[in-house]
């Protein structure tokens, strides 16, 4: 499914005083299959603009507001259908598990938009859980609150994943993972990526996971977009990160460093590549 | 001048787990000592017994020689030891800056012309005076938990322990609070930095790394990320720039140990120079 | 939703703010009492109440729509209290009628003395609130309860478990909007069907809020376990209220108020 948007605008309520986090004018079309990274510092409108592809909020106004055949300006607009297709983990979704047993917890999106037999839904919620890394005999029936940490945030996961989303949305997916918590959440992201999950969209404040992961990238900035297109390309014409309130990646960092000294490295910024780049120019 | 003395301790859960075995360490005046290890692998139950919020099962934790077991020894502990947790939401108790902060003094009885004082050095400490009329929650999440420390530290405690506090937040609020840190320490402070972001390790004299309630590692940064194999199976990572730094070695590139993004960056700068 | 102004502070320094908390809380008081003077149907009266909102108001620097904000938090209670005297209450003469409808002029008139004495009342207390802060609120509200010590009521705490509700509201409404953004994410619907199938739909919000308000709680605790709280004993206030002549003269505007109502009781 394709995402274009054209012209979005939402503001906030009409109180100054209550901290505005709106977008303006925002246009951007992602197309299915990348896996589309979305930076910028708090409160630059990340959280705002990613909440309207689900139609959990509603632009102000906008030209145009597609995802995949949805048209979310249309008043017909089947929002359950399309929830069901755009799945969205919010940051820490471990805080939204509710139910008895981890079974009903990921059950719970499923039962909400279709009606399938006991059957069916015991087999997709064993896939959810399954993908997600979890022993689905040895979990199902437990309480999710008798979870650790990370087991927690993987039903949460799991409970997004069950319907089988296109389109998955993650709004800072590892934070507060441990680093073999975060390396195996990215894991687990390529996993779903190469099956039915066709598009990812992160929001992330981790500027080395985004150049490692991401295909592509937008960088907010005051409600809008500062720039878009290829990770190296955006940091590339980036001399003055502080102004948008980021850090270049350590690669990004080590790159400008190195133009400094007259040393240009021709890098698209991951460490694999990086490294390959600064061993090839050592050889000659 | 030893200000911890932590010698076999031992912690269990009411369900009987295990969450801290038989730990030993000294930790010295003016020390910055981090302590990291995985999610659950005993560090931050370790900071509520640093301040006898969770007492000893075994063994015993000496703040400045006073016992945490000690049930009169309790306030002055506190007084010592500050902790700053890792949820600033859920450490801030006033409505205003200000009135948070004075609530550390007015607790332990300081006069309310010295808790003006003190509102004034904790609040410049952390670098918001601006905001001591404001209200906490319109404030961004690393600003709060400036706040939550500047609370702590109007309580003038001789160590300061900060319990995941930068978790929490984006890579600019994290930036700001180890500046503070680290200025802290200059001046004086004994700092325990607990965290999971190897990054942070770098600016401590000694680190520590636990698993399962036990020390498994000691020493300098340097010193414990060389240890690469242990790290791992701590299930934690090494700081980017040493990973970095570590496959351009793998590759045959002759490069020295480093830890941040500076040193590689000389490191580099050194090796193009050569050529 | 974020839009509830009650506990929500207007940071500003004006002769209101400045006022004792004490006396603010007594005034408010009073003014109540004051409201609930005006005779039925005496409607001056209310317009001197309004008066004494738009003085107060002007002396606060709280921008004037912020007050009135407050009405919107129970417009539906208003509007309830309004239908119910123009539907139900059969009083005077017959002004309109439909089938079984009936509307009297009594009715109206009830209904509007109603709606008028509701509005003067959120809007005095929102005045209170927006020129206080929760924690002098809470103090104050100590101050004047002190003498229950007497009877071993637990002044100090009850204050301030008042003053860490009012700290939280902001928190709290946050997180609600979030949990029920994610739970609507995964397909929730709390609009559509009956009553009984709507209170069920709340479950996936509720848990969780009471799951986090309970660990918000148990770590609140640590903290303030960790600032060496211990009650009341030797604790000191950094902010002491004194009686100074802004509240002389709260005093005398709200006396003004009153003998104003009372004497429009007895003349119109």
């Amino acid at each position: 499914m394709q995402i274009v948007c054209k012209n979005l605008t939402f503001t906030y309520g009409k109180d100054k005083r209550i901290q505005v986090d709106a977008v303006k004018n925002l246009s951007l079309t992602i197309e299915e299959g990348e896996f589309f990274g979305i930076i910028g510092e708090t409160g630059s409108g990340k959280s705002t603009f990613i909440q309207q592809l689900n139609g959990l909020i509603k632009p102000t106004t906008s030209d145009e507001l597609k995802v995949g055949e949805f048209d979310l300006l249309d008043k017909k607009c089947d929002y359950k259908k399309l929830r069901s297709k755009v799945g969205m983990v919010f940051q820490y979704p471990e805080y939204q598990l509710f139910a008895e047993s981890v079974f009903e917890d990921v059950a719970f999106g499923l039962k909400n938009f279709e009606k399938l037999n006991e059957k069916e839904i015991e087999e997709m919620v064993r896939s959810a859980i399954e993908i997600v890394g979890l022993d689905y005999e040895k979990i199902k029936d437990k309480s999710p609150f008798d979870l650790s940490g990370g087991q927690k945030r993987r039903v949460a996961i799991a409970g997004v994943l069950v319907t089988k989303p296109e389109v998955l949305i993650l709004d800072e997916p590892a934070s507060g993972l441990d680093p073999e918590g975060k390396e195996q959440l990215l894991e687990l992201l390529h996993k779903i990526h190469n099956s039915f999950v066709k598009t990812i969209i992160m929001v992330s404040h981790d500027m080395n996971m985004v150049v490692e992961h991401c295909t592509k990238i937008a960088l907010f900035n005051k409600g809008e977009i500062y720039s878009t297109g290829k990770p190296f390309v955006v940091f590339e014409k980036l001399d003055n990160l502080e102004k948008v309130g980021l850090e270049q990646p350590l690669t990004g960092y080590l790159k400008k460093e190195l133009e400094k000294k007259k040393v240009s490295v021709d890098t698209d910024l991951t460490v694999d590549d990086f490294v390959e780049k600064i061993v090839e120019k050592i050889k000659k | 001048m030893k200000v911890i003395e932590v010698k076999n301790l031992c912690y269990s859960y009411g369900n009987g787990r295990e969450v801290i075995k038989n730990l030993n360490l000294e930790i010295e005046k003016g020390e910055f000592v981090a302590i990291i290890g995985h999610n659950g692998s005993g560090k931050s139950t370790f900071a509520k017994l640093l301040n006898a919020l969770f007492t000893p099962n075994n063994g015993e934790v000496l703040i400045d020689g006073l016992n945490t077991k000690d049930k009169n020894s309790i306030y002055e502990i506190r007084k010592k030891v500050g902790v700053v947790f890792q949820n600033p939401d859920n450490q801030l108790v006033a409505s205003i800056v200000e009135d948070d902060v004075a609530f550390g003094p007015e607790n332990i009885g300081v006069k309310r012309e010295e808790i003006e004082e003190r509102i004034n050095f904790a609040l410049s400490a952390v670098n918001m005076q601006e905001f001591r009329k404001k209200t906490p929650t319109k404030l961004s999440g690393g600003q709060k938990q400036r706040i939550a420390i500047a609370g702590v530290l109007a309580i003038k405690p001789e160590i300061l322990v900060l319990d995941e506090s930068t978790a929490m937040l984006d890579p600019r609020g994290r930036k700001e609070i180890i500046d503070i840190v680290k200025d802290l320490n200059e001046k004086g402070m004994t700092v325990i930095l607990i965290t999971h972001y190897m990054e942070e390790v770098v600016n401590a004299d000694r680190v520590i790394v636990l698993t399962e309630g036990e020390k498994v590692l000691e020493g300098t940064p340097r010193e414990v990320f060389k240890k690469k194999e242990e790290l791992k199976k701590a299930g934690l990572s090494l700081p980017p720039a040493t990973i970095l730094a570590d496959k351009l070695r793998e590759k045959g590139v002759d490069i020295c140990e480093v830890l941040t993004p500076e040193e590689l960056k000389e490191e580099l700068c050194k090796l193009f120079v050569k050529i | 939703m974020k839009d509830v102004t009650f506990g929500q502070y207007y940071n500003a320094t004006s002769f209101v703010h400045k006022m004792d908390a004490r006396v603010k809380i007594l005034l408010s008081i009073a003014y109540i009492v004051a409201v609930f003077l005006v005779k039925e149907f005496h409607f001056y009266g209310f317009l001197v109440a309004f008066l004494f909102i738009v003085l107060t108001t002007i002396f606060s620097k709280v921008p004037f729509f912020s007050v009135l904000r407050s009405v919107k938090g129970i417009l539906f209670f208003v509007i309830f209290s309004a239908v119910l005297q123009i539907f139900f209450n059969t009083a005077g003469e017959v002004v309109f009628s439909w089938k079984f409808i009936t509307i009297t002029d009594g009715g109206l008139l009830k209904a509007g003395f109603i709606v008028c004495r509701i509005m003067m009342i959120v809007m005095g207390t929102a005045l209170l609130t927006l020129t206080t802060t929760p924690v002098e609120l809470a103090d104050g509200i100590e101050s004047l309860l002190s003498p229950l010590k007497l009877i071993k009521f637990p002044v100090h705490e009850f204050a301030l478990i008042m003053s860490i509700a009012l700290r939280f509201i902001p928190t709290l409404m946050e997180e609600t909007d979030r949990i029920i953004k994610a739970q609507k994410a995964r397909g929730a619907d709390f609009e559509s069907g009956n009553l009984i199938k709507r209170a069920k739909a709340m479950v996936p919000i509720l848990i969780p809020l009471l799951v986090s308000s309970f660990r918000r709680a148990d770590e609140l605790a640590d903290a303030m376990d960790a600032r060496c709280y211990s009650g009341a004993k030797g604790r000191t206030k950094y902010k002491k209220q004194r009686i100074t002549y802004r509240d002389i003269i709260g005093f005398l505007v709200l006396a003004g108020l009153i003998v104003g109502i009372v004497f429009l009781n007895g003349v119109l």
